[in-house]
């Protein structure tokens, strides 16, 4: 199987490289990519070198452009993609339906992913992105189970890749407007969700607490892990329930089921995050790596050994396992 | 510009289905979308009274079309969603699963659920077959006066959402399930004790959100009440109203009067937040800093934080 | 702790792997040793500000990355408050002449952005061996006040894949010889990263 890495900066794709990654996503340092953090991500000068560097090591380079286009403000994600065509990308990943139109007219050459922000969930919509727009492959939403990945893989013919380790999504990517009810600012508009400019840390009796937009994410009591004032991962209250309504401050970690989603006929294991260090992504791509290796030699998967760079410090198999839901 | 009634996004009894679409046969209201489109688990119990609904509603003058489920991943509910076409009415498309089964060539409507962001996607949707569309509620004012203008060059109806506690995400997972303790696979339909979905607040007491089944919603409801000119001006053709459990008809009328120039902004607003669930409002997505923000200043209870 | 009012926990424990006995979950970090931190203590903090602005000059003429990554956030005012050191740190990497200052913990000077940890998490940062989000995670660094401006920092210093001994050999080019012997022994006997722990990724050994 395919190991596919995230590098918010050359030189985390250049740690994700030398780490084992066959494949690294990156995206332009501007609205047009769904990790649009402060100090984050590539300028045109810098995706280039990154490709070079890559393809000179054997790896592919894809690029994200997976947020919406503004009405009015189209040709800047237009440029994106003819400016990731220049620099070599192997593939560009989207999630905007005309955007794909543009791509598949004026790029026809330039191997088109689906992003996991269009959500496609069923076999049905992923032979729609198919026939209509010529994608190669989909990156399948975090809401499947190991067994609807097989029976999607068995009633498509292109590739899906899934995300194995690293942030989880609780709803549908690409159709949650949480991030800009609190801020204004969303995944889907901005490529940002819960963005560090609206978040507040306060010092408080009860311990520390995040606040989002003026509301109220979490509190944490001192040596408890902190979590990412993220929206979906808060704790709320409820009638007579308080806690975490939507998801608990985990991430998810598939290392375990590396050999099912193999016999699920996945192609690539994708690796959440761009926001993070080259530490992480070195450590996760070395990890995976031979966990990948292990898998096609038959031999056991190694034992979960990530857990301090994981968010609440604790995994999950989230939505792979039913019982998730 | 005239108003749309979107399909409930609730589950309420059958019998209070029946009589909230017969309450609406007399409501000035243009058309109304049925159907499921949030869980496919609860349309056993009420899709009978969707025939009914749309011959009532028929004859009484109103445009109907039915909806697709939002999130479609179940065998049964790509079925359910192929066969949509069958039933006769236009579509309203909430999940594009719905397109690979629809001829090439039938006119469709789409939903708020669908990412219609810019001119490229309109443009392809209405090339498609696309005959009205509801912008995602999170679209700001100038990007709804872009996409209006193009949809009156392509004959594309352009709608917004107008009224209702605003769809903000969905998902897999079912939360009414969860805070009942119960897995979404015997969820003892525990959503529809909640007949406006079940409030969530923060720690300090902030009203956020509310859960509806596996869909988030805005504790908030959204009004278009200040903002009727404006999209008046940015050329949106009709405003979608969202149903709720109480006034509803009423509430149409409401609109209806300050669509026609006979209601005040200000006395709509006032008449909403008696009848809202939770009594609060907003209209941050289309002009404010965020989507929780609201333009009026008559509230009831706290605003803690806004 | 957040108090769980109903009798069953919402959240179902069974689809959560606790891993608290997992040994890298307990990784402590190293404090800064005694006599280091004796040192420290006695260390004129104006002559201090000189050397480290004088570094830190150097750094982002040499890393001109940094002054691009930072952008806007340039113009913040990051204390950095090292918790195993006697002084704070003031950063001002604004415009063409950034600033460091040590200051004492005595008047803590107005800021934008607070970071906060152990000496050894900000040098593991530094050079490539620790994450921020994990140090974060575990509250072994903890950001205040401005945090998309920390973000920017972090990112900037992250992909600017620095050595601070190779810039203080630079710096101070006449004591190389008589930094080559003791920095290395000062990183083993204190436990600190003083250089570049990942593998210089495409660049010779």
């Amino acid at each position: 199987m395919e190991l596919v890495c995230p590098a918010g900066t050359p030189a985390a794709l250049r740690a994700a490289v030398e780490a084992g990654a066959q494949t690294v996503y990156c995206g332009f340092a501007d609205e047009t990519n769904a990790r649009n953090f402060p100090g984050l991500n590539f300028d045109r000068d810098e995706m280039a070198a990154g490709v070079a560097f890559a393809h000179g090591r054997g790896a592919k380079v894809l690029v994200a452009i997976n947020t919406f286009p503004h009405a009015g403000a189209e040709p800047l994600w237009h440029r994106a993609i003819a400016d990731a065509e220049t620099a070599g990308a192997d593939a560009v990943i989207l999630a905007d339906i005309g955007l794909l139109a543009h791509a598949a007219e004026h790029h026809p050459g330039l191997r088109r992913h689906l992003s996991v922000q269009a959500a496609a969930a069923n076999p049905d919509v992923i032979n729609f992105y198919a026939e209509a727009f010529g994608v190669k492959r989909v990156v399948l939403p975090r809401v499947l189970t190991v067994d609807e990945i097989a029976a999607i893989n068995r009633e498509i013919d292109v590739e899906t890749e899934v995300f194995v380790f690293g942030g989880l999504c609780v709803m549908a990517e690409g159709r949650c407007s949480l991030s800009s009810y609190a801020t204004g600012q969303s995944p889907n508009m901005n490529g940002v969700c819960s963005p560090a400019s609206h978040v507040a840390y306060a010092e408080e009796s009860g311990g520390l607490t995040a606040r989002l937009g003026g509301f109220t994410i979490h509190r944490t009591a001192k040596g408890q892990p902190a979590p990412y004032p993220t929206l979906c991962k808060g704790c709320f209250t409820s009638g007579d329930q308080t806690g975490h309504v939507f998801e608990d401050p985990v991430s998810l970690d598939a290392t375990q089921l590396i050999p099912a989603l193999a016999r699920a006929g996945v192609t690539a294991l994708k690796i959440e995050g761009r926001q993070r260090s080259r530490a992480y992504v070195a450590e996760v791509a070395r990890s995976f790596r031979a966990a990948i290796e292990a898998q096609a030699a038959g031999r056991p998967m190694p034992k979960a050994a990530l857990a301090k760079l994981s968010e609440g410090q604790a995994a999950t198999t989230g939505a792979y396992a039913k019982t998730w839901r | 510009m005239d108003l749309t009634v979107g399909p409930n996004l609730f589950f309420w009894e059958a019998a209070t289905v029946r009589a909230f679409y017969e309450g609406l046969t007399t409501a000035p209201v243009a058309r109304v979308v049925l159907g499921e489109v949030v869980c496919s688990k609860r349309l056993p119990f009420w899709q009978n009274e969707i025939a009914q609904a749309a011959d009532t509603l028929l004859s009484a003058g109103k445009a109907v079309a039915i909806t697709s489920l939002a999130l479609v991943t179940l065998k049964r509910e790509r079925k359910a969603t192929a066969a949509l076409a069958e039933i006769g009415l236009p579509i309203e498309v909430n999940d594009l699963t719905a397109l690979q089964s629809l001829p090439k060539g039938q006119p469709f409507w789409v939903g708020p659920l669908i990412n219609v962001y810019n001119e490229g996607t309109l443009r392809w949707l209405a090339a498609r077959g696309a005959v009205r569309v509801c912008l995602p509620p999170e679209l700001p004012l100038d990007s709804i006066a872009v996409l209006a203008r193009l949809g009156r060059d392509l004959g594309v109806s352009v709608e917004v959402w107008g009224h209702g506690r605003l769809p903000l995400a969905i998902s897999g997972r079912c939360y009414h399930a969860r805070l009942h303790d119960h897995a979404k696979d015997s969820c003892q339909f525990v959503c529809g004790l909640d007949p406006d979905g079940r409030d969530v607040e923060t720690l300090d007491g902030q009203k956020f959100l509310a859960v509806n089944g596996v869909q988030t919603l805005s504790q908030s409801t959204a009004s278009m009440a200040f903002q009727i000119e404006a999209l008046r001006e940015a050329g949106v053709t009709s405003l979608r109203m969202s149903p709720q459990s109480a006034d509803f008809a009423q509430i149409c009328v409401a609109y209806a009067a300050r669509i026609a120039g006979t209601l005040t902004a200000a006395d709509l607003a006032a008449s909403l937040i008696a009848k809202v669930p939770g009594g609060r409002l907003s209209d941050g997505f289309v002009r404010g800093p965020s989507g929780a923000h609201w333009s009026g200043t008559a509230t009831i209870g706290n605003h803690h934080g806004l | 702790m957040i108090k769980i009012k109903s009798r069953h926990p919402i959240w179902p424990q069974s689809a959560l792997t606790a891993l608290a006995e997992d040994k890298m979950t307990n990784l402590t970090l190293p404090h800064l040793p005694r006599p280091l931190a004796l040192a420290a203590k006695a260390m004129p903090l104006a002559p201090l500000s000189l050397l480290l602005t004088r570094l830190a000059r150097q750094l982002m003429r040499r890393n001109p990355g940094l002054q691009r990554r930072l952008g806007e956030n340039a113009r913040c005012r990051f204390l950095l408050d090292l918790t195993d050191l006697p002084f704070l740190l003031l950063l001002e990497p604004g415009g063409a002449t950034p600033r460091v200052s040590a200051i004492s913990r005595l008047r803590p000077p107005a800021h934008d952005t607070r970071i906060a940890g152990l000496t050894s998490a900000f040098l593991g940062m530094l050079h490539g061996s620790l994450d921020g989000d994990a140090l974060f995670f575990s509250r072994d660094l903890v950001i205040e006040g401005d945090t998309a401006a920390g973000l920017a920092l972090r990112n900037a210093i992250d992909d600017a894949e620095l050595d601070l001994a190779a810039e203080l050999s630079v710096m101070l080019k006449p004591l190389d010889p008589l930094l080559a012997c003791t920095l290395p022994s000062v990183e083993r006997l204190s436990g600190l990263a003083l250089h570049r722990m990942d593998r210089p990724a495409g660049a010779p050994l």
